[in-house]
């Protein structure tokens, strides 16, 4: 299905993006914003995202002595590094291979979560998630429902890296959370930062619901945050306004955010344009009071992900606003999202929805 | 053309993959058809007496034997009500367990009542055997406020927790690696509980079959995986479901132990299913039993299975009723007549009508039910969907059921 080339090269490059400033510049497409440091979480260490998720599993794995870790190649570490060390702490009947199987890893974890054990399965790549959907929408999101509450697998917990790497082709760049978000029962979460990464990730892993954790995989090693070392737990089904604004509503997830961040600095600079900029954060069930709340004020909203535009949960927010703020618009709802293509390996920089695209758009809904 | 021959000396396999193997200088095809069919291990004959060869078999004691036939019993009787009560309109589907009650309450008997059960569909004698009456499976057939599953599913997808019985869902083979899983988390907490999955032959087609038996052996999950070979999966026969020898044969390419055993024998089955317990919590490992029977019924109410199949056919398989054959045994043994069998039958027949008119006139649980246990909590976008329901309701009451 998938090469060990493809994925070894992407590791490989992830960690030259590191030894070298001058090429993650030319190859990333947003500057990355870190967050602040939260003086009420205690001591912090510099951690980038994937020793952030690391860090998370390591405290889950430790108080509880329940819980497992498995998926493929997880055992000496994943090839994106987030469960490295974990095995030689825990043991090899907690932190372990599987078979090369996506619909097995998932439905293991069911099994696992419905007996009670707390599970945290890694599916490799996002991309390579599909022959999981059947366990994902018919089992794990209907699992509470169909029993009338008799039997649940809220203890599961499925991470996955998602997203735009720079050279990752139509197979190691998708963002595939619509299609999961039509499936009532799940709960769908997408961190922006090392520091959110922790902190939600645990609170997936606690939450009575299933939930499908996706990791920006552009992040892993290029977003370093001053992380709180203690557990902590930041709220599932709740956006963040990260610049508060008047003028129009930016509204992303994941990488999508820190491009959206950047367009308000510039749209603020150099047009004087108040941008309030929100991370949606979780995408099912997602926070539409705080979006609506803001587009109420603002009266202009720009939906933006690397997803394609049709289908996309940009149309579903969308929608929403009309719905819900038709009166206090000024302009239309605008969508600066991915390409209905496939996602392209060489025309990367064409395809994503960058600071540019966002720019323009902004500045033709603040001119409408 | 070489000029040498290089010498096929058996050496330490490099090969990560295989386990020590010769290398050979013969270039042969293994074909399948040279491995002789599994023999299919059984007990009793058709006219209910002990094969002369059985050694060293367990028959369970009289009282546990008159158990395990009455459920049989009871479970057809059963089957008989609701599959007519399907056909007059009173409840919208059924499914019978007929021709397979030997494999099903065989199963249930030799396993342990906290071992958890993974079923497919055509498994209610396991719950029946287990204590879940005959009211409950009513309920939900109707999915009335007793329903246990709250009327979320269609009729026969059974669940309960305080009969270790997962509840089912209708796609098929997603309860196989979910078992594994449950088997994993068993064997890591050192607890003296067994998983057992149940699945068709079709089935065992899907791709989750595959993965289940390889996790299973990968991981070591202590794990009895039961096949009901019943001949069909829905119209397609088995053989056009594979060509290997049966399910059977899937064991040896995952390194899985099996066992073949004819599935319309009680006794066989009741025996295998305690060998195969043993095995695998003793060895920490999987194991594949396959139940060769007949689905004798139609596959489900919406099917008519004589489109399919001969009634010659069906007739043969009559003859071969687990159920006779069983109370054959019985009888030969002074543990059960026919003046048992006419009071039992009519005493049965008379509490299931009544099971089954209390359950029908039973409310349906009220509609905002319906927003319930999607998630552990009701997020803010359902509570608005309900309420905006609730709104419409007020406003249309006249096309909605009354509560």
């Amino acid at each position: 299905m998938h090469t060990a080339i493809n994925k070894y090269s992407l590791v490989c490059n992830a960690t030259k993006n590191m030894l070298c400033g001058c090429f993650k510049r030319r190859s990333s497409h947003f500057v990355y914003h870190p967050e602040r440091i939260s003086s009420e979480l205690g001591k912090t260490s510099k951690k980038n995202m994937y020793q952030a998720i690391n860090s998370a599993m390591d405290l889950v794995l430790s108080k509880d002595p329940n819980s497992v870790v498995f998926g493929e190649d997880v055992g000496f570490g994943g090839v994106f590094r987030c469960t490295s060390g974990l095995r030689e702490r825990y043991g090899e009947d907690r932190v372990f291979n599987t078979p090369l199987c996506e619909q097995g890893i998932v439905g293991f974890g069911i099994g696992l979560a419905v007996a009670g054990t707390t599970a945290i399965a890694e599916i490799q790549f996002a991309d390579y998630m599909f022959p999981a959907l059947d366990q994902l929408v018919n089992e794990a999101a209907k699992y509470r429902y169909r029993s009338g509450n008799l039997f649940d697998c809220g203890k599961l917990t499925v991470r996955t890296p998602c997203s735009a790497v720079g050279h990752g082709g139509l197979y190691h760049s998708q963002s595939p959370e619509s299609f999961y978000a039509h499936s009532p029962g799940l709960k769908i979460v997408m961190p922006r930062s090392a520091q959110t990464a922790k902190g939600l990730l645990l609170s997936c892993v606690r939450d009575p619901n299933p939930c499908i954790f996706f990791e920006p995989k552009i992040m892993y090693r290029l977003a370093v945050d001053d992380v709180p070392d203690d557990d902590y737990e930041l709220p599932l089904g709740k956006a963040d306004v990260l610049i508060e604004g008047k003028d129009i509503t930016l509204i992303g997830w994941g990488t999508q955010v820190h491009v959206l961040l950047e367009v308000a600095e510039i749209a603020n600079k150099d047009f004087g344009i108040s941008c309030e900029v929100i991370d949606l954060v979780t995408i099912l069930p997602w926070d539409k009071q705080t979006v609506t709340k803001s587009v109420k004020k603002t009266g202009r909203a720009i939906v933006s992900h690397e997803a394609p535009l049709t289908g996309g949960f940009g149309a579903e927010i969308s929608a929403s606003i009309q719905e819900d703020c038709f009166l206090h618009l000024e302009s239309p709802i605008r969508r600066v999202t991915g390409y209905d293509t496939p996602f392209p390996h060489v025309f990367e920089q064409f395809y994503l929805p960058n600071k540019w695209k966002c720019l323009q758009a902004i500045k033709e809904l603040i001119n409408y | 053309m070489l000029s040498s021959t290089i010498s096929a000396n058996i050496e330490e396999s490099l090969l990560q993959g295989v386990n020590k193997v010769n290398c050979t200088s013969s270039l042969d095809i293994n074909e399948p058809s040279l491995n002789s069919p599994v023999p299919i291990f059984s007990i009793l004959n058709d006219t209910g007496d002990i094969l002369s060869n059985c050694k060293s078999i367990i028959i369970p004691e009289n009282n546990e034997l008159i158990k395990m036939y009455k459920s049989m019993v009871l479970l057809s009787i059963m089957d008989k009500i609701l599959y007519e009560s399907q056909r007059q309109g009173r409840i919208s589907f059924y499914m019978t367990n007929e021709g397979e009650e030997a494999a099903q309450i065989g199963s249930a008997a030799g396993l342990h009542v906290n071992d958890l059960v993974y079923a497919q569909y055509r498994e209610a004698g396991v719950l029946l055997f287990r204590g879940y009456t005959p009211e409950k499976f009513m309920n939900q057939c109707f999915g009335n406020v007793d329903d246990l599953g709250k009327g979320k599913q269609m009729p026969v997808h059974y669940g309960s927790k305080n009969h270790n019985f997962v509840t089912l869902s209708s796609p098929l083979t997603t309860q196989l690696p979910q078992a594994v899983g449950s088997a994993y988390s068993f064997k890591r907490l050192k607890i003296n509980r067994c998983t057992i999955v149940y699945f068709g032959e079709g089935a065992a087609s899907e791709g989750d079959a595959h993965a289940a038996f390889n996790f299973a052996s990968t991981l070591d999950c202590p794990i009895i995986f039961f096949c009901r070979n019943n001949g069909y999966a829905i119209s397609t026969p088995a053989n056009e479901q594979y060509r290997g020898d049966g399910i059977v044969s899937r064991g040896p390419g995952y390194g899985i132990a099996t066992i073949r055993v004819d599935g319309n024998d009680i006794l066989a089955v009741y025996n295998a299913i305690i060998k195969a317990r043993e095995y695998v919590m003793n060895n920490t490992r999987p194991l594949i039993l396959e139940a060769m029977t007949y689905r004798r019924g139609h596959h489900s109410t919406s099917d008519d299975s004589t489109a399919y199949r001969s009634k010659d056919e069906i007739k043969e398989w009559l003859d071969k009723n687990p159920i006779i054959r069983f109370k054959r045994l019985l009888e030969k043994n002074n543990l059960w007549n026919d003046q048992n069998e006419v009071e039992y039958a009519n005493e049965t027949k008379k509490q299931l009508m009544q099971s089954f008119t209390i359950a029908s006139k039973k409310n349906k649980p009220n509609w905002r039910e319906m927003f319930n246990d999607v998630y552990h909590e009701i997020p803010d976008n359902l509570l608005e969907q309900m309420n905006s329901l609730e709104d419409h309701i007020s406003k249309y009451s006249d096309h909605y059921p009354k509560e």
